[in-house]
C-alpha cells in the first residue's frame, strides 16, 4: 500500500462563513472514507481570509500563492496504486463544486499520537 | 520480453538491464551449447529469473523496498516452463501500452515512453523521431519512469469502469504519433517515415490484442488508408501534391483493401470508424472526379455529431463545396471564423484561400494564402502555399 496526500483546491475553504451546506457534503464524504478504512489522516482548513504567509523576511496577509483556487484542506489516503488512489480522490465533492484535487505520493510524515492539554 | 520482465521488477530501468543481461548470456551460451527451441522464450525466462534474483537480493538488503514484487506475480515468475511465453506475452504488452499512455503522465512523456518501451526504439531514435536532443529525451524518459515508480502508476489493463476513457487516451497517443509523422510540424521533409511505420504497427498490435473494439479497428483502418497514399503525397522534388494530382496507381491498394475489410465488419460509429470511412471514400474512388462527395458529406455530418470538433467542421466544408457549391462552403468558413476556436490554425486560411480562388475572388484568396503561409513552419507546405 502507498500513501497519497489529496490536496483540495477550491475558491475558498468550506469552513468559511455561510457555506454550511457545502461543508456538510464534505463532512459526509470524509465519514465515508473513514468507514471504508481508506483514510489515514484528514485536515480541513479555516477560510483563506485567515491565512498569513512568510516569504523571506516579509510577513503578508493571505495565501502563499495568489491564485483563483487555494488549498482548502488535505487528507492522506492509503491505496495499492495510483489508479486506486485516483478513484478515491475522484469522489471528492469539491470536483462537482467547481474545484479540484491534487494527488501526490507521501514520502514520509508524522502525527503526534495523542493531543497534549 | 521487457513487458514480461517489468512485471517482476516493477522498475523499468532494472527490467531493461535484466533483458540486456539475458541477451549477453545468450551470446555466451548459445554458440557452444546450441540455440534453444524457443529463443524468445528462453530469453524471456532468463530475463525474468534474473529480475527475480535481483529483486530478492534487494529485498534482503533493504528492509523496505519501494518497488516490491506482488507476491502472486513472483510465483508466476519463478514457475518453471513459463519459457515459451506465447500466450502470456500479448497480455503483458497490453499492460505496457496502458502504463505508457497513463493520463497521469504528460503527453510528451506518453509519446516518448511508448516509442521507447512498446516499440523498442533506442533513446537516440526516440529523440530524433520527436525532434528533441538526445540528452533532453533521456531526461524526459528518466523523469517519466521516476513518476511511474514513485506515484505507482499501475502496470495493468484498467478496470472495466475506466477502460473506455483510458483506451481513448491510448488511441490518441497512437494517432498523434502517426500524425506527427504524416505532417511533421517543422523541418524540411513533409513526412517522417519512422513515425508512420510505428503508428501503423502500434494500431495493428492493439487491434490484435483487443479484438472487437470498434474504435481500435477504426484507428487501424484510418492509418492504413492514410498511409496508403504515402508515396504520392509529394513529387520527386518533395513538393506537396493535391489529391487530384496524385497518381492513384501508386497507392498501396492492399492497405486500402485491408481497411475496407476492417470497416465492413464494423457496426460501431465512433470517431475513428467514421474518420476511416471518410478517408476510405476518398481512397476508393477510381478517379478524383468520381469521388462520392454526397456520401462523404453525410459521413462528415455523422462524425460532427459523434465528435464535435472545429477541425472536423473545417474539413467538412471541403465536401460541402463539392456538393452545395463554393459560396455555401465560404459561408460555413465565415461561421467558423466568427466562432474563433480555430484562430491560429493554419489550415483554416489555407482551405479558405482555395475556395476563394475557385470562386474567382483572387485578391481575397491572395490575402488568405499569405495568412496561411505565416502560420506554417513545414517547408514542403510553405512551398506549396507560396506557389499558389
Amino acid at each position: 500500500m502507498t500513501q497519497y496526500a489529496v490536496l483540495i483546491y477550491a475558491g475558498d475553504s468550506a469552513h468559511r462563513e455561510g457555506a454550511e451546506a457545502e461543508q456538510e457534503v464534505h463532512d459526509r464524504h470524509a465519514e465515508e472514507l473513514r468507514d471504508a478504512d481508506s483514510m489515514v489522516a484528514a485536515f480541513a482548513l479555516e477560510s483563506v481570509a485567515s491565512a498569513t504567509s512568510i516569504r523571506g523576511d516579509a510577513v503578508t496577509d493571505g495565501p502563499f500563492v495568489d491564485a483563483k483556487e487555494v488549498i482548502a484542506g488535505f487528507y492522506v489516503i492509503e491505496a495499492p496504486d495510483l489508479d486506486a488512489a485516483l478513484r478515491i480522490a475522484g469522489a471528492n465533492p469539491v470536483i462537482q463544486q467547481g474545484g479540484g484535487v491534487e494527488v501526490r505520493p507521501v514520502a514520509g510524515g508524522f502525527i503526534r499520537p495523542t493531543a497534549r492539554e | 520480453m521487457l513487458a514480461a520482465t517489468v512485471r517482476v521488477t516493477r522498475d523499468l530501468d532494472l527490467a531493461e538491464e535484466c533483458v540486456q543481461e539475458a541477451y549477453a548470456a545468450a551470446l555466451d551460451g548459445w554458440p557452444g551449447g546450441g540455440v534453444p527451441g524457443s529463443p524468445v522464450g528462453w530469453l524471456t525466462t532468463t530475463a525474468r529469473r534474473r529480475a527475480v534474483d535481483v529483486v530478492r537480493r534487494e529485498r534482503v538488503l533493504r528492509a523496505k523496498l519501494p518497488l516490491l514484487v506482488v507476491p502472486e506475480e513472483a510465483e508466476v515468475a519463478v514457475e518453471p516452463g513459463v519459457g515459451d511465453g506465447a500466450d502470456c506475452v500479448p497480455d503483458e504488452r497490453l499492460r505496457l501500452i496502458f502504463m505508457c499512455c497513463h493520463p497521469a503522465l504528460g503527453q510528451e512523456a506518453q509519446l516518448a515512453l511508448t516509442l521507447r518501451l512498446v516499440c523498442g526504439l533506442s533513446t537516440g531514435e526516440v529523440a530524433r523521431a520527436l525532434l528533441v536532443s538526445e540528452p533532453t529525451m533521456a531526461a524526459r524518459l528518466t523523469r517519466a519512469k521516476k513518476k511511474i515508480a514513485t506515484a505507482r502508476i499501475p502496470y495493468r489493463v484498467p478496470e472495466a469502469a475506466d477502460l473506455a476513457g483510458r483506451l481513448r487516451g491510448v488511441l490518441g497517443v497512437i494517432h498523434l504519433l502517426f500524425t506527427a509523422g504524416h505532417a511533421a510540424p517543422s523541418g524540411a521533409s513533409l513526412m517522417r517515415a519512422d513515425l508512420l511505420d510505428q503508428g501503423v504497427h502500434l494500431a495493428r498490435v492493439l487491434n490484435e490484442l483487443m479484438p472487437g473494439e470498434g474504435e481500435v479497428r477504426g484507428l487501424l483502418a484510418l492509418l492504413l488508408v492514410t498511409d496508403a497514399r504515402r508515396r504520392t503525397r509529394v513529387d520527386s522534388q518533395g513538393r506537396l501534391l493535391r489529391l487530384d494530382q496524385q497518381d492513384r496507381s501508386q497507392w498501396d491498394h492492399a492497405a486500402i483493401a485491408e481497411a475496407h475489410e476492417l470497416l465492413n465488419e464494423e457496426p460501431s460509429r465512433g470517431r475513428y470508424v467514421l474518420q476511416a470511412a471518410i478517408a476510405a471514400q476518398y481512397a476508393e474512388a477510381p478517379t478524383f472526379a468520381e469521388t462520392d462527395w454526397a456520401r462523404i458529406l453525410a459521413l462528415y455530418d455523422e462524425l460532427l455529431a459523434a465528435w464535435p470538433s472545429p477541425v472536423v467542421a473545417l474539413n467538412r466544408t471541403v465536401a460541402l463545396a463539392e456538393v452545395a457549391g463554393v459560396e455555401r462552403a465560404l459561408l460555413a468558413i465565415a461561421e467558423l471564423e466568427t466562432e474563433g476556436r480555430l484562430a491560429g490554425y493554419q489550415y483554416l486560411p489555407a482551405v479558405k484561400a482555395d475556395l476563394l480562388r475557385r470562386a474567382g475572388r483572387d485578391a481575397e484568396a491572395a490575402v488568405a494564402y499569405r495568412e496561411a503561409l505565416a502560420l506554417t513552419s513545414n517547408e514542403a507546405e510553405r512551398e506549396f502555399l507560396s506557389s499558389r
